[in-house]
C-alpha cells in the first residue's frame, strides 16, 4: 500500500470522479448548526485520487444555499494547516459573488461531501480550486436562471453582487437565500457542474488573492476546536494495540488471561493483531505492557541505519530506460574535466504533531471513524475491504487535524480503532504515541544519488549522468540545458515503511543535483549563480533565482570573507512552481554545529491565491526542510527505532530559525501551482553550498552536521 | 489505590476520584472533558500539553495528578474573558500565527506564562522561552510576530 501511495504521489495525473446519486435525500444536521439536504447512503465519488474531479458531479453535491443566508460547499480536501479550509472558501465565494464569510466550508466527510481525492501532491489548488470554482460560477448561473424566470427577463439582463442578484431595469432584487426560500432550487442543482463555465479572470478577483484566515482559527486559539483526538463518543473506551518489538517480528505465543481479568479491561487477539482497551488510557496502557510481558516472539534479521546506503545500493532495481538526451557516452568523452559524486540522504519521519488517531464507532452494522488522514474516501475504500462490508455502510469523518506533511495518506489507526470497537461492541480510540509514530508510521525515503558530470574546455556543461535510488522521481530532471543527459530513478529495498513527505524525492534530488551543480561550478571555476545563469533557459528559475540573489546582495556577499561564514544558493522546480534560495551559514568548528543565519527564498507559483497563508507555507517549509538537512535522521538497529523520540530526534525549534527573508512573487499569466511543498526543495543544497564556501569541506550526505564532523 | 483529588480549572472546582499517578493531561482530557491541551509527546519534550498550574508553565503530560491537587490550572478554554479574547490569543490571530493549530495552545499558554514573568522581553528571551515548544508546521516565525506584538499591547495596557 505505501509503494502504491508513493507511486501515485509521483503520477499527477487526475482522475475524474463519478457520481452516483440516490434518490432519496435526508436532512443533515451540521456542526454548524445548518440543517442542509445531502444525499444519503451513496458514495459520492467513485475516483480514489485525482484531486479535481468533481467535472460530473451535480451542483447540489458541491454547493447548497441554506435558508439562512449562508452556503454551505462541500469538498472531500482535509485541512491539516496548509490553507484549503480558507482557500477553498475564497474559490466559491469568488464565483458566487459573495463575502467569504457565508461560505460554511464542510470538508472530508464521506457521508457529505464529493470525491476530490486524497489531500497530496499540491493538488488542491491546480484541481480543487477549479473544481470548486466551477461548482460555483455553476449554481450562480442556476440561481440566475431562476430569477430570469421568475422575473420572466432574459438572465443575460441580470447582475450578480455580493449574493443579490439584481435586474438593473427594473431595480428589483432577490438574495440567494430568499430565491432558494422561493424557487425550487434543489431541482436546478441536480444539474452537472459545468466544467467549461467562464471563471473570474485573475485581475478582477475580489476575495481570491486576499489574505483571508482559516475560518475557524477562533475556534483553535480558544482551544473549542476538535482535532481527530479530541473526539469523545459516549461509552467510549481506550485502545492500545501490541507491537512487535522489531520489525518483521512475528507473535509466536501470548497469555491474555492475566490482562483479562483486570476490572474494565477487555482484550482481543486475532493471529498476529493483539488490542486493548480501557476506560483510561493509563489502564489501557498497564494491560498492554502486562501482555506484552508474556508474548514470545520470532525475530528477523533487519538492516541498520548504518548499513542502509550500501543496502539501498545493493538492491538497486536500475532497469528501465533512463530519461536521456542526446549520447552521454559521447558528452563525457568529448568532456575536458569529469566530475564523480555520489550523495546520502536519511530516512526521516513526519512527526505531525499530532500522531496518527482515529475513533471507531459500529451501529447496526455501520461503521463510523472519525480520524486523522489526507484520503477520507480511500480511507473508506479501506475500511470497506477489510470489514467485508460495502462502502455505503462506512463514513470516515476528518475533522481539521493536527498536521501531516505527506505522514497521513493511510488509516492504521482507523482500522485498528474498528477492529477493537467491532470487537468490544463499543466506540474504541486508539491514539498513538509518539514512539509509535517514530516507529509504525512510514518514513520518507532514504536515497542514494550518483552523479557524473562533464564539463567542456570552455567550462559549460555538456553531460549528465544521474542515478537517484529510491527516494522517487520527483524533480529528477534536470533544469539546465545540458545536451548529453542519462536521467534514472531506480527502486530498492526499503529496510524501512516508506511513503509520501513533503515534496517526496524532490528534497533528495535537489539535495544532490544543486550540491553537484556547486561542485561543478567549483571545477570551472565560476560564480555559482553565473554558473546556473549560464545553462538556465526556464525563464521562470531564472527570474526566482536572480530575485533571491539580488534581494541576498549575493555578488557583495560573496566577495566578503569571514571565517567560518559562507553562502550559498540553490534552485528548483516542481509541481509547476519554481524556487530559489540563498543561505548563509556560520559554522561552530569545537561543536560541530552548522548555524543557518539567513535565508533570503524566491518563490513563484502563478497568481497567488492568498498571500499571507503562501508566505506561512514558504516559511514552513524553509524551517521544516532545514531539520532534515542539519539533523533530523531515523537511527535504527535490529528491526529498532533507537531514537524513537523528540530527545533523540532533533526536529527545527525556535532557536534554529533563520532570519527569513522570503520574495513571494505573483505571475498571473499562468494557472495557479500548490505551493505547500515545493518551497522546501531549495533549502538543503543552499546551506550544503554555504558548507563548503565556510570550510571548503563538501558535504554529501544529509543530515549534514553528522556528515560535517566526520570530515572537521 | 485510586485518591480523591481536587482541581480548580479555569477557576471551577472539579473533584475526580482516580488513580494519582495519571498525568495531568490524562485526567484533564479523558475525564473532565478539557481538550485543549494536547498530547504530543507524553515525555515534556514538545509543549502541546502546556498548562499553567497556579500561573506557572506547566506540561501536563508528566505531571503526576496528584501534584496538581488543590492547584489552579488553566487552560486555552480559561484564558479568554467571556467573548473578549485574551491579548496574547488575540495576537495570534492577528499575526495568522496558526497553521494546524496542534500547537497551538500550549505556545499560547507559554507566551502567556512568559509575559506574566518577563513582560518585555527580548527576541533572544522569547526564543529561549518558547523552545519547549514544538510546532512542526515550523510556524514559528509568526509565532514569534505573534508572542512579540501580544507583549506590545501587554505594555500598552498597562501603561494606560
Amino acid at each position: 500500500m505505501i509503494e502504491d501511495t508513493l507511486a501515485e504521489e509521483m503520477v499527477e495525473t487526475a482522475r475524474p470522479d463519478t457520481v452516483k446519486l440516490s434518490r432519496r435525500t435526508f436532512v443533515q444536521l451540521l456542526g454548524s448548526g445548518l440543517l442542509i439536504t445531502v444525499t444519503e447512503g451513496v458514495s459520492l465519488g467513485q475516483g480514489r485520487r485525482g484531486g479535481g474531479g468533481g467535472r460530473s458531479i451535480p451542483v447540489a453535491a458541491r454547493i447548497h444555499i441554506n435558508k439562512d443566508g449562508t452556503i454551505s460547499v462541500m469538498t472531500g480536501k482535509v485541512e491539516e494547516g496548509q490553507g484549503p479550509r480558507a482557500q477553498l472558501s475564497q474559490a466559491a465565494a469568488e464565483e458566487l459573488r459573495v463575502h467569504v464569510d457565508l461560505i460554511r466550508l464542510i470538508m472530508s466527510d464521506t457521508g457529505l461531501v464529493p470525491d476530490d481525492g486524497i489531500t497530496a501532491g499540491s493538488r488542491t489548488t491546480p484541481s480543487t480550486v477549479p473544481a470548486v470554482r466551477q461548482g460555483a460560477a455553476t449554481a450562480r448561473e442556476l440561481l440566475t436562471d431562476l430569477a430570469a424566470r421568475q422575473w420572466k427577463v432574459d438572465p443575460g439582463t441580470l447582475i450578480v453582487r455580493e449574493g443579490s442578484i439584481r435586474n438593473e431595469a427594473t431595480g428589483k432584487t432577490i438574495t440567494y437565500a430568499d430565491l432558494a426560500n422561493s424557487a425550487n432550487v434543489d431541482d436546478a442543482f441536480k444539474q452537472s457542474v459545468s466544467s467549461d463555465i467562464a471563471l473570474t479572470p485573475v485581475d478582477e478577483w475580489k476575495t481570491m488573492g486576499t489574505s483571508v484566515a482559516r475560518p475557524n482559527s477562533r475556534d483553535v486559539v480558544t482551544g473549542s476546536h476538535k482535532y481527530p483526538s479530541d473526539i469523545v463518543r459516549p461509552n467510549m473506551l481506550y485502545g492500545k494495540i501490541l507491537r512487535p518489538p522489531s520489525y518483521g517480528a512475528k507473535l509466536e505465543s501470548i497469555d491474555l488471561s492475566k490482562a483479562k481479568a483486570v476490572k474494565g479491561v477487555v482484550v482481543v487477539r486475532d493471529d498476529q493483531f493483539v488490542g486493548c482497551a480501557a476506560p483510561s488510557s493509563l489502564a489501557a496502557n498497564r494491560a498492554l505492557e502486562a501482555i506484552a510481558k508474556t508474548a514470545s516472539w520470532k525475530t528477523v534479521s533487519q538492516v541498520s541505519s548504518r548499513q542502509v546506503h550500501s543496502h539501498l545500493k545493493k538492491n538497486a532495481r536500475r532497469g528501465g530506460r533512463p530519461g536521456s538526451r542526446g549520447s552521454v557516452k559521447k558528452g563525457f568523452a568529448d568532456a575536458s574535466k569529469v566530475l564523480n559524486e555520489t550523495y546520502e540522504v536519511a530516512y526521516v519521519q513526519h512527526t505531525p504533531m499530532e500522531p496518527r488517531a482515529a475513533i471507531a464507532e459500529w451501529e447496526d452494522g455501520k461503521l463510523t471513524v472519525w480520524t486523522g488522514v489526507d484520503g477520507p474516501q480511500r480511507v473508506q475504500g479501506d475500511l470497506a475491504r477489510t470489514f467485508q462490508v460495502p462502502s455505503e455502510r462506512v463514513r470516515v469523518i476528518v475533522p481539521d487535524m493536527g498536521g501531516g506533511f505527506g505522514g497521513k495518506h493511510t488509516g492504521e489507526a482507523a482500522e485498528e480503532a474498528a477492529r477493537l470497537a467491532k470487537a468490544f461492541g463499543r466506540p474504541v480510540a486508539v491514539h498513538w504515541t509518539r514512539a509509535e509514530e517514530f516507529t509504525w508510521a512510514y518514513a520518507r525515503p532514504a536515497a542514494v544519488i550518483e552523479c557524473k558530470g562533464g564539463l567542456d574546455d570552455k567550462g559549460s556543461l555538456i553531460a549528465w549522468d544521474f542515478t537517484s535510488i529510491n527516494p522517487g522521481g520527483s524533480a529528477i530532471d534536470t533544469p539546465y540545458r545540458i545536451a548529453n543527459t542519462a536521467i534514472l530513478s531506480a527502486s530498492s529495498d526499503s529496510p524501512l515503511r516508506q511513503g509520501s513527505y513533503r515534496c517526496l524525492g524532490a528534497t533528495a534530488n535537489n539535495f544532490a543535483r544543486e550540491s553537484f551543480m556547486d561542485e561543478l561550478a567549483a571545477a570551472a571555476g565560476a560564480d555559482p549563480l553565473a554558473f546556473r545563469l549560464a545553462h538556465l533557459d526556464n525563464p521562470r528559475i531564472r527570474a526566482v533565482l536572480e530575485a533571491a540573489a539580488k534581494h541576498f546582495d549575493w555578488p557583495r556577499r560573496r566577495r566578503q570573507a569571514t571565517a567560518d561564514v559562507g553562502i550559498g544558493l540553490a534552485c528548483g522546480t516542481e509541481k509547476n512552481s519554481v524556487v530559489a534560495a540563498c543561505a548563509q551559514v556560520r559554522i561552530d568548528r569545537r561543536r560541530g554545529r552548522i548555524k543557518v543565519e539567513h535565508v533570503c527564498e524566491a518563490f513563484e507559483c502563478g497568481p497567488i491565491q492568498n498571500p499571507a497563508n503562501l508566505l506561512s507555507q514558504v516559511q514552513g517549509c524553509i524551517t521544516m526542510g532545514l531539520g532534515p538537512a542539519l539533523r533530523e535522521q531515523l537511527q535504527f538497529e535490529d528491526g529498532k527505532i533507537l531514537n524513537a523520540s523528540f530527545a533523540g530526534y532533533l526536529v527545527p525549534r525556535f532557536k534554529d530559525v533563520p532570519k527569513l527573508d522570503i520574495q513571494l512573487m505573483n505571475k498571473t499569466d499562468t494557472p495557479s501551482a500548490g505551493a505547500g511543498e515545493t518551497p522546501i526543495i531549495a533549502i538543503a543544497p543552499a546551506v550544503a553550498n554555504a558548507v563548503f564556501a565556510a570550510t571548503g569541506i563538501r558535504v554529501r550526505s544529509m543530515p549534514m552536521e553528522d556528515a560535517l564532523r566526520k570530515q572537521l | 489505590m485510586d485518591a480523591t483529588i481536587t482541581l480548580i480549572v479555569n477557576g471551577q472546582k472539579r473533584t475526580v476520584v482516580t488513580d494519582p499517578e495519571r498525568p495531568l493531561l490524562d485526567v484533564l482530557r479523558e475525564d473532565l472533558d478539557v481538550m485543549g491541551p494536547k498530547y504530543g509527546c507524553g515525555e515534556g519534550l514538545c509543549g502541546a500539553c502546556t498548562v499553567l498550574m497556579d500561573g506557572k508553565r506547566t506540561l501536563s503530560c508528566i505531571t503526576p495528578l496528584g501534584d496538581a491537587d488543590k492547584k489552579k490550572i488553566t487552560t486555552i478554554e480559561g484564558l479568554a474573558d467571556g467573548d473578549r479574547l485574551h491579548p496574547v490569543q488575540q495576537a495570534f490571530l492577528d499575526e495568522g500565527a496558526i497553521q494546524c493549530g496542534y500547537c497551538t495552545p500550549g505556545m499560547i499558554l507559554s507566551a502567556v506564562a512568559l509575559l506574566k514573568e518577563n513582560p518585555r522581553p527580548t527576541d533572544e528571551q522569547i526564543t529561549e522561552w518558547m523552545n519547549g515548544n514544538i510546532c512542526r508546521c515550523n510556524g514559528y516565525a509568526k509565532i514569534l510576530n505573534a508572542v512579540r506584538r501580544a507583549a506590545s499591547q501587554i505594555k500598552e495596557v498597562t501603561r494606560s
